[in-house]
């Protein structure tokens, strides 16, 4: 564990130069460059703002701004977006990288940290693209959003312990990667993020209650929309299922990190 | 001290009836892998500062594999690897460059994957810099780069800092001559400064250049571990063994190994080299007059026979080579049962060092065509410089000097 945290540090620039160079070469040859990583977040946040929110213009209860939904489908996207692009990167991180991992003698525990750093510079302007559009709407940011942080945080932990599992066994077993995309598509559909919560029936709600990222979307959505701080004892399971899952995934690293090159 | 020690190394890849299995093992659940593939197996040697070693063996003999258990990004099933000091390993140059990134951009990143702070690297930067010579294309996107500059570059990067033990795979022929000799340089560099050098190579000219100890790798195990030379012939004989099942491989009383191939409608039945007084000559002083006398049997009927010999020096390399049929003395007809002596005379104009003449007997101008036999090494010789004046090279090409003011 010490030895992970070490490589960790002596390893920093690296991590840095690494997540800086996913953006560089990402829009090095286009004109408008890192405006891009404004531009793309912006359009799809405008997308459900505007379009989604008039066809699906369904009035949130609790709540009189007229553009309400647009406000709930942000908030839960951003917390999903998160979620899913770490563990859809984290999915493929060491097959991607294998011949990296066979010729050069480094510490593999960098690769989940430079996806997350990437992942959350890319949350982060997502999330300030989000604010953007809020204002707009007339949403005025509120100091409960800055519950947001550590939120952000618990989401990123939790997709990382996830992650960090699934990529290892789908090194050994390829099946997984085909799986995951579709696991992750009724997942999606299993969170309150584009419909309210109050729709489903209530016989179902019992399983939605499994899924760990019910809690989090709902913090969100408490955040964002309601503007009032999260419910602590919802997420306090997620906090430690978060943390069990990081355990065992950092456990399933140690333990297969030998056996992963002989794989690839 | 020594600064690598591998201790009865071993590497097995497993297969396993399932792969949830494997994942099952590192839960704690007991379960045999359906059988074990050893690629090397009882590994022992240790290195010490300053030694140049090689690694020769066929493809597939384990070398890569050994060298990426040394490296370290391989974990050894059995035995262990002791490093004192750092290592750098040139397994394949370029690793985790980005073509969309600059040269200098992407000798950051380069860098940073060996372990380098940002600090590290500014300070080394300038050097790498001007080591590649790449000129302003440093600063321009790799993509646009020929390959032998990709290569400069990610050589300049992987030998930015002396390291304590050097690893090569392979990847000595970088970009041009050029820079081919400027690489052999740096390393010959860090070999005086006491980086010890391992290196994978097939090339037995640099083997014997850079190292002063080989290691051959045969089955997944050592199985010589000496002089360059003693070695490395003794990896060709394998070599040709295997290329070709008609080839006899003995062995000389020196240890060197002589290789013989053909058809055997005439044979070589003796050979030696004389000196002036016709006496036999192992010893050659530089310029020295020579005869080359060469005892053939015909065996069988054959339309026509050339005699070629040609010197080589001591990595292989022709120093001069000619046959009959460029003479104009080939036979025409021969029968079966006649006994013919040939002799080339010619001074040894050429360099202190060993040499070895290998001898052919076929038709027209090479041995292509029909080649009764083939022997290489069949004769081996020392050129000393007794009474010519210190010269260093191949050849003797004696000069007068002239100055004037």
């Amino acid at each position: 564990m010490f030895g992970l945290l070490r490589g960790l540090y002596s390893y920093r620039s690296f991590i840095g130069t690494s997540i800086r160079n996913e953006f560089v070469s990402r829009f090095s040859r286009s004109s408008l460059g890192g405006l891009w990583m404004i531009i793309n977040p912006l359009a799809n946040v405008l997308i459900y703002a505007l379009i989604l929110s008039n066809v699906l213009a369904a009035k949130l209860p609790g709540i009189e701004n007229k553009y309400a939904y647009a406000l709930y489908l942000m908030a839960g996207t951003l917390a999903w977006s998160l979620f899913s692009e770490i563990i859809n990167r984290c999915l493929t991180l060491f097959i991607e990288n294998g011949n990296l991992m066979k010729k050069m003698r480094f510490p593999r525990i960098t690769l989940p940290f430079i996806v997350l750093g990437s992942a959350l510079l890319n949350n982060l302007l997502l999330l300030l693209s989000v604010l953007a559009v809020f204002i707009c709407l007339g949403q005025w940011p509120t100091w409960e959003m800055l519950w947001a942080i550590p939120l952000i945080l618990i989401v990123a932990a939790l997709a990382v312990g996830l992650g960090l599992i699934l990529g290892v066994l789908n090194v050994f077993v390829r099946d997984i990667g085909q799986v995951i995309p579709i696991v992750l598509q009724i997942l999606f559909w299993f969170t309150p993020i584009v419909y309210p919560i109050n729709i489903i029936p209530e016989d179902l709600k019992s399983l939605i209650a499994w899924n760990p990222m019910y809690p989090i979307v709902t913090a969100y959505h408490d955040v964002f929309v309601y503007n009032v701080a999260p419910d602590f004892s919802q997420i306090g399971i997620t906090v430690l299922i978060t943390c069990l899952l990081l355990g065992f995934g950092l456990y399933i690293f140690r333990r297969a990190a030998p056996e992963m090159v002989d794989a690839l | 001290m020594s600064l690598l020690r591998a201790k009865d190394l071993g590497k097995a890849y497993r297969t396993y009836r399932s792969e949830w299995q494997r994942i099952g093992r590192w839960l704690g659940i007991k379960s045999a892998p359906r059988e074990e593939h050893w690629v090397l197996q009882h590994i022992n040697f240790e290195i010490n500062a300053g030694e140049a070693i090689g690694i020769v063996g066929q493809n597939g003999a384990g070398k890569s594999t050994l060298l990426k258990m040394l490296t370290g990004t391989l974990q050894p099933t059995t035995g262990s690897v002791e490093v004192h000091g750092r290592i750098a390993a040139i397994l394949e140059l370029g690793m985790g460059f980005n073509p969309e990134l600059t040269g200098r951009q992407n000798v950051y990143h380069a860098a940073g994957l060996m372990g380098f702070t940002t600090q590290q690297i500014d300070e080394v930067m300038g050097e790498i810099e001007a080591f590649a010579e790449v000129g302003e294309y440093f600063d321009q996107a790799v993509r646009t780069y020929s390959s032998g500059m990709q290569m400069r570059v990610a050589f300049a990067v992987a030998t930015a800092k002396r390291p304590e033990i050097l690893i090569v795979d392979e990847a000595l022929s970088v970009g041009d001559s050029y820079f081919q000799h400027k690489s052999f340089d740096r390393i010959r560099e860090f070999q005086d400064q006491g980086t010890t050098l391992l290196i994978v190579s097939h090339d037995r000219s640099s083997i014997q250049a850079l190292c002063d100890r080989v290691l051959l790798i045969e089955g997944g195990t050592v199985i010589k571990d000496g002089a360059p030379e003693e070695v490395m012939d003794f990896y060709n004989a394998i070599i040709s063994e295997k290329e070709n099942a008609t080839v006899q491989v003995h062995k000389l009383a020196d240890g060197s190994v002589q290789t013989r191939s053909g058809s055997g409608e005439a044979t070589i039945e003796s050979l030696a080299l004389y000196n002036e007084l016709d006496a036999p000559v192992e010893f050659v002083s530089v310029g020295q007059s020579l005869s080359l006398k060469i005892k053939i049997s015909v065996n069988s009927p054959i339309p026509e026979l050339v005699v070629g010999y040609m010197i080589k020096d001591r990595l292989g390399q022709p120093i001069y080579g000619t046959n009959t049929h460029h003479l104009d003395k080939k036979m025409g007809a021969l029968e079966g049962g006649t006994q013919l002596e040939y002799v080339f005379r010619f001074d040894a104009n050429i360099g202190v060092g060993s040499y070895s003449i290998a001898v052919a007997l076929h038709t027209a101008d090479t041995h292509l065509n029909a080649n009764y036999e083939w022997r290489d090494l069949a004769l081996v010789f020392n050129v000393i410089n007794a009474d010519k004046i210190p010269f260093v090279g191949s050849a003797w090409i004696q000069p007068t000097v002239e100055c004037s003011q």
